[in-house]
């Protein structure tokens, strides 16, 4: 009449599809990236750094990319006076693609670990590499 | 068991006040950055208290005169090349004398071989831009020195500009524009499928003290200066010059004049 057993292995078979996500991904994309900083022009600075400090471009670098154009495509505003003073052409391509031109190695592998796609790239464009 | 109204409360106020001490910490370290961080037009550009333009009919003879300028804008500005009228993508680009001046034929005075020819034609600038007042996005904006700039971050791609501008300054991006990109210049964007573009008088080359493409590849058939300065040299062919805008009866007030070359003739 209740059929326990039935509704058992149902509970169980519901358990194992629910918890699949979490099961299945033990042992993959668990290896936060390593974004790649060797590139030419990296190499030639004298000092490794950033426009802002590493802390702040890890979490703001997009808030400052999107500062960036509304300044240089809005605000007829073309160079960016950092925090410490050194002065950068405001621009996606000519300027952090130029440090890091090795946008497959940098910019897409955290992206790839963290799922997004920003869509700069539809029209900006990336730095030619190799592979 | 369980945890009493006073408690819940309790626990309640003390989460708020971290979230509150949280919360100014993270603004104290963006403060420091906007603060200590500030912007500035570039050094070397140049600016104006309005763009303008001036084309001498008369100094374009050739098909190559024409074939220069043009190329100049596309190759900079990455501007596929489809064959399509209906699809194209224009900057600057020439038409007919009626097509440019279609309200204007008997009151131009000029050598009727020139009529012949070709004219140049890109975005007029216009004082009162249609284009920007139809925009729902503010995409497309007049700045502070008269350019009507696109900000392609911001379309849509709804085309009421293109309904709205009569001089055919805008296109549409039907297809995806890369594989019709001759060759890339990888110094400026591209643009993708949807949205619309135009001419922006180069305001990225402004920005590092260069005039726009077309009136460097002109050798001088171009003028391009400040007209709200008495002592341009724009200012000094206006004054001398018999020069024509299009469709000024619409009352947009277009910065891109042409000199008729009437003179020789008069
Ligand atoms: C002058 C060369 C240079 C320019 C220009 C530059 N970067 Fe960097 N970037 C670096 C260097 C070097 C580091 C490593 C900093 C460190 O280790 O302190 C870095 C670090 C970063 C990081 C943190 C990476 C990590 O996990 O360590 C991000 C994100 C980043 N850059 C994004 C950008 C963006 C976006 C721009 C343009 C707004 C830009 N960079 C412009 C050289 C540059
Ligand atoms: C240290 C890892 C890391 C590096 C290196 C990095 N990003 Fe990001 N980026 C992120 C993360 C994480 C997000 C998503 C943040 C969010 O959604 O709040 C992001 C978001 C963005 C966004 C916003 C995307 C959107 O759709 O909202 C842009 C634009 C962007 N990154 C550009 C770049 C560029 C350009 C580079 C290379 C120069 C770069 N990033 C390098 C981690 C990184
Ligand atoms: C629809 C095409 C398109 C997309 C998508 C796009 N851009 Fe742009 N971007 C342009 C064009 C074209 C310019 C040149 C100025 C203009 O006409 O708006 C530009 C200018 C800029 C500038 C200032 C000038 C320069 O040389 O870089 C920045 C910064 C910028 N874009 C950042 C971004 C970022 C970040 C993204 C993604 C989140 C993005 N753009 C997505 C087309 C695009």
């Amino acid at each position: 009449m209740y059929n326990g057993g039935k509704i058992i292995l149902g509970i169980v078979i519901f358990l194992a599809l629910a918890a699949y996500p979490f099961f299945g991904d033990i042992g993959k994309a668990n290896v936060t990236p390593e974004p790649n900083l060797d590139t030419p022009e990296i190499r030639k600075l004298e000092e490794k750094k950033c426009v802002e400090p590493e802390e702040f471009m890890k979490a703001e670098h997009m808030s400052l990319l999107n500062k960036w154009r509304d300044l240089a495509v809005r605000d007829e505003t073309t160079v960016y006076v950092a925090s410490d003073g050194d002065r950068y052409k405001i621009s996606l391509q000519n300027t952090c693609m130029r440090c890091h031109s090795n946008k497959k190695e940098f910019c897409d592998k955290c992206h790839e670990y963290t799922g997004v796609k920003p869509y700069c790239w539809d029209c900006h464009l990336a730095p030619k590499e190799g592979k | 068991m369980g945890i009493d109204r006073r408690d819940f409360l309790k626990m309640a106020g003390a989460s708020a006040i971290l979230a509150i001490g949280g919360l100014t910490i993270v603004e104290d370290i963006t403060k420091d950055i906007a603060q200590a961080s500030e912007f500035t037009p570039e050094s070397g550009a140049i600016t104006a208290g309005k763009w303008a333009m001036v084309i001498d009919v008369a100094k374009f003879k050739t098909e190559d005169d024409y074939k220069r300028v043009i190329n100049a804008c596309n190759s900079i500005h990455n501007i596929p090349v489809i064959d399509d009228p209906k699809s194209e993508v224009k900057w600057i680009w020439t038409d007919s004398f009626e097509h440019t001046f279609p309200e204007q034929q008997e009151e131009v005075h000029m050598k009727e071989s020139l009529k012949e020819m070709p004219f140049l034609l890109l975005c007029n600038h216009c004082e009162h831009p249609p284009c920007v007042r139809v925009c729902p996005t503010k995409a497309t904006f007049k700045r502070s020195d008269g350019i009507v700039m696109q900000d392609m971050h911001r379309c849509i791609g709804c085309r009421f500009c293109m309904a709205g501008c009569p001089y055919g300054s805008r296109s549409f991006n039907w297809t995806d524009p890369r594989p019709h990109i001759k060759e890339e210049n990888p110094d400026y964007p591209t643009r993708m499928k949807g949205v619309v573009e135009k001419c922006t008088f180069c305001t990225e080359r402004l920005a590092e003290g260069l005039e726009p493409a077309c009136v460097e590849a002109s050798n001088g058939a171009m003028v391009f200066g400040d007209i709200t300065d008495a002592n341009s040299e724009i200012r000094k062919v206006l004054n001398e010059a018999y020069t024509i805008r299009r469709k000024p009866e619409l009352g947009t007030g277009p910065k891109v004049y042409y000199v008729m070359g009437g003179a020789d003739n008069a």
